[in-house]
């Protein structure tokens, strides 16, 4: 079967349960597929062909046993800013160049344990900051529908590489968007769960408040099935939610008659580009149609998003990165002169611009005398923000928006100018704040055939609610069945 | 003009978990160099803390026995600086919401006894050990300690003397080792103090500049350094001098203070709560529940000693000074009841010993039961106290029962009275010209002869008879 | 509120890194631009607001006091850059 790659996670399963194919084979063909479109898209941090033919065959043989689980077999491919025990997970950066964690992700082990195939890591901007996967220090990753634009970030390899067929399957995190914005520039499906529902445990941390993982796939279904593998407690993170999740997939293909959605005028008042417009209010046209009832809503403090994320998510990533020192792990400078000088010249040379922008902005943030200022004004404000959520959910069960204010711009666009860069992030950052789920569905494209995607947003742990509705929107419509030439 | 020192002290002490405070890694002292480290307390890339539940119960009996009141709602805030021995460059600690606050303890000064106020007691993770290579510009990280659960107990700056300020350390430290919440080793440094000193006129209510004393590691130097730095200000401030606030490191082969030289910039700690760890909240019932498991403390015991034992209080002080031996006293007094008796017997036999060998009393083979019958073999005359003297050090060495050693070397008390009556007779002919002189007047030899028989009875002839029986003897003689 | 020089040269000390001049000039203008974008939340009034630290409502989550085993000694410095025994080697602190 030589387009196995073109097929959606749940049909490859289909194929491994008939014995119409085998794991082996379903991953050779990814891995066939990534040679020859990774020149191009660079979505890979590292690939490793021997363990992934090594796990299929593991998976195979589970088959054959008769011991296999739903997603056995199936490759899949993490962010490389998720522990992999033994293998390099550098987060995007020098600075964890040669990084082999002893330990796993709590994610990885339920990824083994599932017996999924790890087909590598995906390039990211370097520790997860970034809206164009541009920051990374293994170069940048490039959008499959458009080479000379950005996939997004900051999981722009996980996207690109469910977009370029790489993969049925991938992992991201997202802290301000870095799902969902890449899921909406390269046209693929992907949900950030509600803070707590994932396990943080192993995954490197850029704003711990704030990130959370999540997955990137080709419809509503396969992320339905993925978040059934990784949604749950695990005592390693104190933030995990200690609650039972339901099985996701009984969301789909279920009537929306009746579910009431909500469009924020904050949000799409914000909408400038004509293209988003026009394809929203489509989208909206086909909700109505399925008998969803749209309700008008105001969140007053969204404006005041952005503003607040810059000084909370800096101010953590400022505290949360200072373990990269040259003394335990990662890279080190060389010939320094005492302490301070090697701590000094490691972190200088070995954390990228961006990196090393919000560690003075977050620094500065919480120094003497600026705390009440920034720190702890933004948390006032997220809580207003989270406020605003709250009441708006009490009259409707999700909220409907853009993911991003444009389609991909272009690679290099937006690189030197910070401010720019961060108002990518407008209609997915208060999620975050929030600690909200948010899904990205591909909605249509733009005049000049870029994908446009649009973002569902319930409240805590109402992950049902907006599979259910992705599920109705992606049975009427073909956006997501649409495939970069490459 | 008379000056007065103002202290305030700041008290780390490890707590006695088996694990660390946000990790599974062992607490034990002493392991080869990072044999007891994890990707948690090595703060490697994406580990998370989960907090020690039994790390925040010794927390609360701490705070309950300081007087403190318990918050129901604390947290964990980020205390960022760089050091090496701290692998997150970042201490895990609270700040602006700790778990208790507003406590006090009564302390024994010269001036009797003195209320001492605690500001806070909060919880936080030790950092690692560095050492220092003597030959090369190298220094080796530990990180064996990193993660172990600390208290960190900020007394109000009510001391006045280095004196009352070592009080004030000995009664936090035995209440301590009271709740078996730490082991109170201050070498190991289980048990550490840093003190905040000023100098001011006597009358002043304005404080004057502190500085920070570190690495007194002992009670000893603690007095010794305090009492050095405040005659350091002192003297400054007579000669017209200013104090500078900095942090200054006695040094105990001198005893004198010197300023830590630091090219690190002004402390700017930027603490903010711990996004990783979630708010403690403690029920009024918790509290309750952990208040119901406090043992008596010190000073309870010390007085009910007094009232209940009627020992003098230097007696029930020293006796209360450590919870094993109080118990092991009301022990011996159980079976054997005269306290003060007891009291004499634990402070000078029992006491000497124990230092001699330097061992706890969990492993002293003398069991309290024991003790007692052998103080109850004396109060029947069955063995002199001399003789019992000898028959305790071999209970301490060997843990045999007072009456087996007694029957075993022959030991028991000479009471039969023809045999006594033998001995006696024989002194007496033996040593006429004692007689003679004894029963012409010179009375004091009565000592001589209770000596000599004591002597041919090898210490076992009954003390009292033989008195009894020499004077009756000496009397038949001088009728004659 | 505008950032100083000075400020920036304190911040680099505090989050121990070296600037080149280029940088310190690119940092002072993008930090000034992005400070003040943030002067929009003064606009807000968050008098008897509760400040937000976690999207997660609960409290108390603990584990109980068992030991497991640490890592092996040669997982817990293989990623180490200098080694000494079973130290971490780091250039001398106190110079």
């Amino acid at each position: 079967m030589s387009d196995l790659f073109n097929k959606s996670a749940h049909e490859l399963i289909g194929l491994l349960r008939n014995r119409q194919t085998s794991s082996v084979e379903i991953t050779r063909a990814f891995l066939d597929r990534t040679r020859n479109c990774e020149p191009q898209i660079k979505a890979f941090v590292t690939i490793d062909e021997e363990e992934a033919i090594e796990a299929a065959r593991r998976a195979d043989s589970l088959i054959d046993r008769g011991e296999a689980k739903t997603l056995t077999g199936l490759p899949i491919v993490i962010k490389d800013n998720m522990c992999l025990k033994g293998r390099r997970t550098s987060c995007g950066s020098k600075i964890l160049e040669n990084f082999r964690p002893p330990y796993n992700a709590t994610v990885v082990e339920k990824i083994i344990g599932e017996g999924m195939v790890i087909l590598g890591s995906a390039n990211m901007d370097e520790f997860a900051m970034g809206s164009s996967t541009e920051n990374s220090y293994w170069g940048a990753t490039r959008n499959p529908w458009s080479l000379d634009r950005t996939p997004g970030g900051s999981s722009g390899g996980s996207a690109a590489s469910v977009a370029a067929c790489e993969t049925p399957i991938s992992l991201g995190s997202d802290t301000g968007g870095s799902i969902r914005l890449p899921a909406s520039f390269c046209g693929v499906t992907g949900m950030k769960p509600t803070y707590g529902a994932v396990s943080r445990y192993g995954l490197v941390a850029y704003a711990s408040s704030l990130d959370q993982i999540g997955p990137f796939a080709r419809d509503t279904e396969d992320l339905a099935l993925m978040l059934n593998l990784i949604c749950g407690y695990d005592p390693l993170d104190s933030t995990s939610a200690p609650i039972q999740y339901p099985d996701f997939t009984t969301f789909l293909n279920k009537p929306i008659k009746g579910m009431t959605i909500g469009a924020p005028s904050q949000f799409l008042d914000k909408i400038e580009d004509k293209d988003v417009e026009s394809i929203l209010s489509e989208a909206k046209t086909v909700f109505e149609k399925l008998g969803a009832k749209f309700v008008e809503l105001s969140l007053p403090h969204l404006d005041y998003g952005i503003a607040a994320y810059y000084v909370i998510a800096p101010c953590e990533a400022s505290s949360n990165l200072a373990r990269y020192d040259g003394v335990k792990y990662g890279y080190r400078a060389d010939n320094v002169d005492g302490m301070i000088d090697m701590y000094c010249k490691t972190r200088a040379s070995g954390f990228g611009e961006e990196v090393k922008r919000r560690i003075m902005l977050g620094t500065y943030a919480l120094s003497s005398g600026y705390y009440d200022a920034y720190y702890l004004k933004a948390a006032k404000i997220r809580t207003l923000i989270t406020n605003d959520f709250k009441k708006a959910f009490e009259s409707c069960d999700a909220i409907f928006c853009p993911t991003a204010p444009s389609p991909a711009f272009r690679l290099g666009e937006k690189i030197d100018d910070p401010m720019q860069m961060y108002l990518t992030d407008v209609f997915t950052i208060p999620v975050n704040m929030a600690g909200l789920p948010g899904i990205s569905i591909p909605a249509g494209f733009s005049s000049d055939g870029l994908p446009i995607g649009l973002q569902l947003i319930a409240a805590h742990f109402q992950e049902p609610k907006i599979i259910q509705l992705a599920s109705a929107f992606q049975n009427e419509t073909v956006h997501h069945h649409a495939r970069p030439k490459i | 003009m008379e000056y007065e020192a103002v202290i305030g002290l700041e008290i780390h002490a490890q707590l006695l978990t088996d694990s660390k405070a946000f990790c599974s890694c062992s607490t034990k002292f002493g392991a080869q160099p990072n044999m007891n480290t994890c990707p948690v307390c090595q703060g490697m890339p994406g580990t998370l803390p989960v907090f020690n539940k039994k790390a925040l119960e010794f927390t609360i009996k701490m705070a309950l026995a300081c007087n403190c009141s318990i918050n129901e709602f604390s947290r964990f805030a980020r205390k960022n600086y760089y050091y090496p021995d701290l692998p997150k460059n970042y201490q895990i600690s609270q700040y602006e919401l700790p778990i208790s606050e507003h406590g006090w303890v009564v302390v024994e000064t010269e001036d009797g006894p003195r209320k001492i106020g605690i500001t806070r007691i909060h919880m936080e993770e030790d950092a690692g050990k560095l050492i220092h290579d003597e030959h090369r510009p190298v220094s080796y990280v530990d990180l064996n300690r990193t993660g172990v659960p600390l208290i960190e107990i900020v007394s109000e700056p009510d001391m006045r003397t280095p004196e009352e300020a070592a009080s004030y350390l000995k009664t936090l430290h035995s209440i301590l080792v009271y709740l078996r919440i730490c082991d109170g080793n201050m070498e190991e440094g289980s048990f550490r103090c840093d003190a905040n000193v000023s100098v001011r006129p006597v009358g002043s209510s304005k404080l004057g500049v502190k500085t920070e004393l570190k690495n007194m590691n002992s009670f000893r130097n603690v007095q010794r350094g305090l009492q050095h730095e405040i005659d350091r200000h002192t003297e400054v401030i007579r000669e017209g001098g200013t104090i500078i606030q900095e942090t200054r490191l006695f040094d105990p082969s001198t005893g004198a203070t010197v300023s830590m030289r630091s090219k690190e910039q002004a402390h700017d700690y930027r603490y903010f709560p711990d996004p990783d760890l979630l708010p403690l909240r403690v029920s009024k019932e918790w509290i309750e529940e952990i208040r119901s498991t406090l043992p008596e403390l010190p000073a309870e015991k010390k007085e009910r000693f007094v009232n209940e034992f009627g020992i003098p209080h230097y007696d029930a002080g020293v006796l209360t000074a450590s919870r094993e031996l109080a118990e092991y006293f009301e022990n011996v007094v159980r079976e054997f009841n005269n306290p003060k008796s007891v009291s004499n017997w634990i402070m000078t036999e029992f006491m000497r010993a124990m230092k001699l060998d330097d061992r706890p009393i969990s492993s002293i083979l003398v069991k309290p039961g024991q003790l007692s019958s052998l103080l109850k073999m004396i109060d029947d005359g069955k063995i002199s106290g001399k003789i019992a003297k000898t028959v305790f050090d071999t209970m301490w060495e060997t843990g045999k029962s007072p009456e087996s050693i007694v029957q075993e070397k022959g030991l028991l008390q000479v009471s039969d009275s023809s045999e006594l009556e033998s001995l006696i007779t024989k002194v007496l002919e033996g040593n006429p010209n004692e007689v003679g002189k004894y029963l012409s007047g010179k009375t004091q030899l009565m000592g001589f002869f209770v000596g000599q028989v004591m002597k041919a009875s090898k210490g076992k002839a009954n003390p009292g008879m033989v008195n009894e029986i020499l004077t009756k003897k000496l009397a038949e003689r001088s009728e004659k | 509120m505008k950032i100083t020089p000075e400020q920036v040269d304190y911040v680099a000390v505090l989050g121990r890194l070296y600037l080149t001049e280029q940088e310190k000039d690119k940092y002072l203008n993008q930090l000034d631009d992005i400070l003040k974008y943030m002067e929009t939340l003064d606009s807000v009034c968050t008098d008897d607001v509760e400040p937000m630290a976690s999207p997660v409502e609960l409290f108390n989550p603990f584990r109980e006091d068992v030991v497991k085993p640490s890592l092996p000694m040669e997982q817990a410095l293989a990623n180490a850059p200098a080694v000494d025994g079973t130290s971490f080697k780091v250039p001398k602190i106190l110079d």
